[in-house]
């Protein structure tokens, strides 16, 4: 059961949203197709994106898969720790795994996103 | 193990640092005639700030030092002069001594590029007449030796049809590819400036041509077909598909990995298809040598000649040969100089050695070899696809994977019965893909050996799973961490 | 075997093939020969050749002692016809030399971190210039006009289709870089200053100041080397004291180390670059790590960069890299140590000076550029370059390049190359002849 107070997207990134800002990661469901993470390309604090950008990529031995922005906005944080440690993605996904904070531009786009019970039915079919 | 384990016995083999932690100060490996010119300092000529000091950590070794240290690390290496190598798609066969005895004359070694034309009468030659034997057995009009490599001739390859389509007006915005297509397909699109297209196979894992009418519109500059396909299949409609192209004013690439399976039974300029590349390292078989030198030709049909790479070999009124640089519709140069000759030379020598009977049984051995193992594997592994395959097969790994034995555990296993695993992972629309070509330099006692350790793997990942999943177990060293490997990369020694 | 397949004859198994598809008649090749006819076949041509004259041509590809170990060493199967070590439990010997491989090519260059090779210097060099288009994300590359012509045509072959623009900066009376006009040309849309050392006309140029006013602009400096051995002695590009002195990417052609000239390939490309940007530099990379078992290992590492996982994000198309030629130079760099490269390089300068010297004494024509040489110089001819070849030609010399092919601005001009390999009589002899 993926954790509920999280919203999901179909290219397996989560979000929670705290009045207008949203920390931003990836599933388990990511972390396990992909395996061990060895590297994490993130962007910097100040850049923007709009819904659907590429934020960055996660590399594991055998894949490299890019990280998709599910809200239009600007990164106010960075989470440095993973340089050192990148396993974190694969050990802690939902918390200390978080990629981004970024302030959201507008915070209704959030209803197209799905909810845990949505994301864990649309992961049982990929299977 | 299983009774048929005589293949692999105890083995007598040494560790070897690094060359880095070899050696001492004052060695040296190779002494130099003295300088007869008179005596200067390097200083009252080169200006002293221009000058390095010493070399930081290179190693001092004698010549001694330095044979056992790389006699040493060959060991390690398995070879295809020690056993089969069922790499599918690799070709990976005997590669001739008689090759290596001729690349290796004096006039071959020492012959600069840039010598005068009338000097180097032998190289243009031999480019000469392996531009000739390789249209002939392509069926193509003419060759380019310039690309390095088969990658590289895919590039050349679609900048080739990209210069075409400017020659007519619009160099239009797509290739279609495949989705059973080599890696190195859609980054070549992509240096040319052109986007990828996917075109799903069927459930014979052949192009499906209705779906292929539907996708191929003035937008579409070309396919890029491997035939046969990655699982071996023959596309037997390839004509249709060439046709459904060219009605478009499009062309068609081939990938010519696969042209071990039908030399002198049939050839894609027959087949549809403009342009194509030939591997050397592959079917012609130049050494791979750990992971190159290769070489990758391109060839072509007549309206991409004038697009070629410069220089062609060319030749004048009095027979001389030379370098043609007067190419003005050229797509420009590759790679400095004119190709890979050192495996020029190799690839010749292999197809005179051959002459037309022996190039044509090589296919016909090839595609036997790979049917039998089939015919004799097929009942211990999945086939994902019904299709009479040529000179490779492809398995999956469904049935062993009930027991979460996976293609790379067997291929790992396979290292215990002294084999190189297959190609693993690859097609991927074959999940868990085993793509296996013998090529016709292996005999039956090998492939009896190669089968039996496959089958006797297919029995331990029912009985005994774990065995497979931990293997290797004989190798002087075992899986690698890659994760660790990756995380914190280390490219390079550096003194402690 | 036919039975166990179950069809009665070879034919059946190519039924997939439609008919008219299928070729009846025999390939129009020449017939098989035995292997005494393949070997005079080979040696009256390889006759045909005249490698036995004197030669004073470079130019990008050079006559250099090898010891005979290296062949004697390449030639054992276990290295030469080993397949790309994608199994590296059974492909340590490979993996390990590509890593000294590495090495090497770091502790020439100066730099931190360098690949497992590439098919050679002029297809390096356009792939160090997307390199500099991923890191600095801009297009304008201004490169010397004094690197190597050919290595230049194919970058604008790689650069068409990429939105990538090469503007040509020209060269100075000594032989170097236009300095002056260098810094007038960059400015903030430049991704990377190109400069090639020792450059195309034999003359040595300054790159740490090239890099430093480079980077003093926000642009990279990319510097190509095709005679890889002259780092034996000269100070490298990725050497300084201070890092802004040094480059971002050193790239180029290891041929001299150890590889037959044979013709113009196979030779072996080289690219190194700092730690930073490693993950943007293409082609094969071997890491050190460890197997479970804690015994060191080498492995293919970083593959995600690379064309079979990116597909069409990959950095570039490489596939093979160029490990037996790579592996002819490490056992170079092995053989010849720190002393002997050092050696090598005394005796080129040396040599080159004697020619020069001779040439300006005894003879009517004029040495140009007069910038420090390593092995390569620029004469100026009064009379017609075919002419004066000819009658080189005539006592068994090749002379140098003919320059105006590739610099019309320089008129009757020569490039002459005098290496460890070339005599005192020979050169003598080719000033006899320049007379």
């Amino acid at each position: 059961m993926s954790p509920d107070d999280l919203l999901y997207t179909k290219e397996h990134e989560w979000i929670r949203v705290s009045d207008n800002v949203g920390t931003v990661g990836i599933t388990l469901f990511a972390t396990k197709e992909l395996g061990e993470v060895v590297y994490i390309e993130l962007p910097k604090v100040g850049d923007t994106f709009k819904t659907g950008d590429a934020f960055g990529n996660v590399e594991s031995v055998k894949a490299v898969s890019e990280l998709f922005l599910p809200v239009t906005g600007e990164v106010t944080a960075v989470n440095e720790d993973l340089g050192n440690a990148p396993e974190t993605l694969n050990e802690d996904p939902y918390n200390k795994g978080w990629l981004i904070e970024i302030r959201m531009k507008d915070p209704s786009e959030t209803s197209d996103l799905m909810s845990a019970e949505e994301y864990d039915e649309y992961t049982k079919s990929e299977e | 193990m299983s009774n048929n384990h005589t293949r692999v016995g105890k083995h007598f083999q040494l560790t070897e640092r690094l060359v880095f932690e070899e050696g001492s100060a004052g060695r040296r490996g190779f002494n130099l005639p003295e300088l007869d010119v008179p005596r200067r300092a390097v200083t009252d000529i080169v200006d002293e700030s221009l000058l390095r000091k010493n070399i930081d950590g290179m190693p001092e070794l004698s010549e001694v030092d330095v044979i056992r240290h790389f006699t040493r690390l060959s060991t390690w290496n398995y070879h295809i002069d020690l056993g089969l190598y069922p790499l599918g798609s690799c070709s990976m066969k005997y590669n001739p001594r008689i090759n290596e005895k001729v690349a290796r004359l004096d006039g071959f070694a020492y012959a600069h590029p840039f010598m005068p034309p009338e000097l180097i009468q032998g190289s243009l030659d031999v480019q000469k007449t392996l531009e000739k034997c390789l249209a002939e057995i392509s069926g193509m009009d003419a060759v380019s030796l310039q690309p390095a490599a088969g990658a590289h001739g895919e590039l050349t390859g679609i900048l080739l049809i990209r210069a075409y389509h400017e020659s007519k007006g619009k160099p239009r915005r797509k290739i279609l590819i495949p989705d059973s297509a080599h890696g190195t397909n859609p980054a070549s699109v992509t240096i040319s400036g052109y986007v990828v297209e996917n075109v799903p196979s069927n459930s014979s894992g052949t192009v499906d041509l209705e779906n292929l009418r539907k996708v191929v519109d003035d937008d579409v500059a070309a396919i890029m077909i491997t035939n046969p396909n990655t699982l071996g299949v023959f596309e037997s409609q390839i004509s249709e598909i060439a046709e459904v192209l060219h009605s478009h004013g499009a062309l068609v690439y081939m990938d010519g990995a696969n042209l071990n399976a039908m030399m002198g039974i049939t050839r894609p300029g027959d087949f549809g298809v403009d342009v194509l590349h030939i591997n050397l390292h592959k079917t012609f078989t130049t050494p791979h040598g750990g992971g190159g030198p290769g070489s990758g030709p391109v060839a072509v049909k007549k309206i991409l000649e004038p697009f070629l790479p410069y220089p062609v070999v060319g030749q004048r009124s009095d027979s001389m040969l030379f370098f043609d640089h007067d190419r003005p519709q050229s797509i420009g140069k590759m790679k400095a100089y004119n190709g890979q000759f050192g495996m020029h030379v190799r690839a010749l020598c292999y197809i005179l050695a051959n002459g037309p009977d022996g190039l044509k049984e090589v296919s016909e051995v090839a595609v036997l070899n790979a049917n039998y193992i089939r015919a004799r594997l097929k009942d211990s592994y999945a086939l994902p696809y019904d299709s009479p395959t040529l000179h490779e097969v492809v398995f999956s790994d469904r049935i062993q994977a009930r027991k979460d034995v996976h293609v790379g555990d067997i291929g790992k296993r396979l290292m215990d019965y002294g084999f190189h695993p297959p190609t693993v992972s690859f097609p991927l629309i074959v999940p868990g893909a085993i793509m296996i070509e013998p090529t016709e330099t292996e005999s039956k006692q090998e492939l009896d050996a190669f089968i039996d350790a496959m089958k006797t793997i297919a029995t331990e990942s029912e009985e005994n799973p774990d065995l497979v999943k931990k293997a290797p177990h004989t190798t002087r060293i075992g899986r690698i961490d890659e994760a660790a490997a990756a995380r914190k990369p280390v490219l390079r020694w550096k003194p402690s | 075997m036919l039975s166990d397949i179950g069809v009665d004859s070879i034919e059946k198994l190519f039924a997939g093939i439609p008919e008219r598809l299928r070729l009846r008649r025999l390939l129009d090749i020449p017939k098989a020969l035995t292997e005494p006819e393949l070997i005079e076949y080979f040696r009256q041509r390889a006759a045909r050749n005249a490698s036995e004259y004197s030669s004073f041509l470079g130019a990008g590809v050079y006559r250099h002692y090898i010891p005979v170990i290296v062949d004697a060493l390449i030639s054992r199967s276990e290295f030469f016809t080993a397949y790309t070590p994608y199994q590296p439990e059974i492909a340590q010997g490979t993996l390990q030399a590509i890593f000294e491989f590495q090495t090497f090519i770091t502790q020439l260059t100066g730099m931190e971190v360098a690949n497992a090779s590439l098919y050679d210097g002029s297809t390096g060099l356009a792939e160090s210039v997307l390199m500099g288009q991923r890191i600095s994300k801009k297009n304008k590359f201004l490169i010397a006009k004094t690197v190597h012509p050919e290595y230049r045509a194919v970058v604008s072959v790689y650069a068409r289709n990429l939105g990538i623009t090469v503007e040509t900066i020209g060269y100075s009376a000594s032989g170097r870089i236009d300095m002056a006009d260098l810094a007038k040309r960059l400015d903030k849309d430049v991704a990377a200053v190109v400069v090639q050392t020792p450059n195309f006309f034999g003359t040595i140029e300054q790159t740490h100041d090239i890099s430093e006013l480079a980077h003093q602009h926000g642009a990279l400096s990319i510097v190509n080397v095709a005679e890889a051995i002259s780092m034996g002695i000269l100070k490298p590009p990725g050497l300084d004291a201070v890092e802004t002195r040094t480059a971002d990417i050193v790239v180029g052609e290891g041929q001299s180390l150890g590889v037959p000239m044979s013709f113009g390939g196979p030779h072996v490309g080289f690219i190194a670059t700092r730690d930073r940007y490693v993950r943007q530099m293409p082609g094969r990379l071997v890491g050190m790590g460890q197997d479970y078992s804690g015994n060191r290992a080498f492995v293919l590492t970083l593959s995600t960069r690379e064309q079979h996982i990116r597909r069409e994000k990959a950095t570039s198309n490489i596939c093979t890299n160029q490990s037996l030629c790579a592996l002819m130079a490490t056992i170079y760099m092995a053989t010849m140590g720190p002393a002997g490269l050092r050696e090598i390089c005394e005796q080129n300068i040396v040599k080159t000076e004697y020619a020069v010297q001779q040439i300006r004494s005894r003879t009517p024509r004029e040495v140009l550029f007069q910038g420090s040489r390593f092995n390569e110089f620029v004469i100026k001819l009064k009379d017609d370059y075919a002419k004066c070849a000819q009658k080189l030609l005539q006592s068994r010399i090749v002379p140098g390049l003919q320059l105006s092919r590739f610099y019309p601005e320089l008129g009757n001009a020569m490039l002459v190359c005098v290496t460890e390999t070339t005599t005192k009589a020979q050169i003598d002899a080719f000033v006899k002849g320049l007379e």
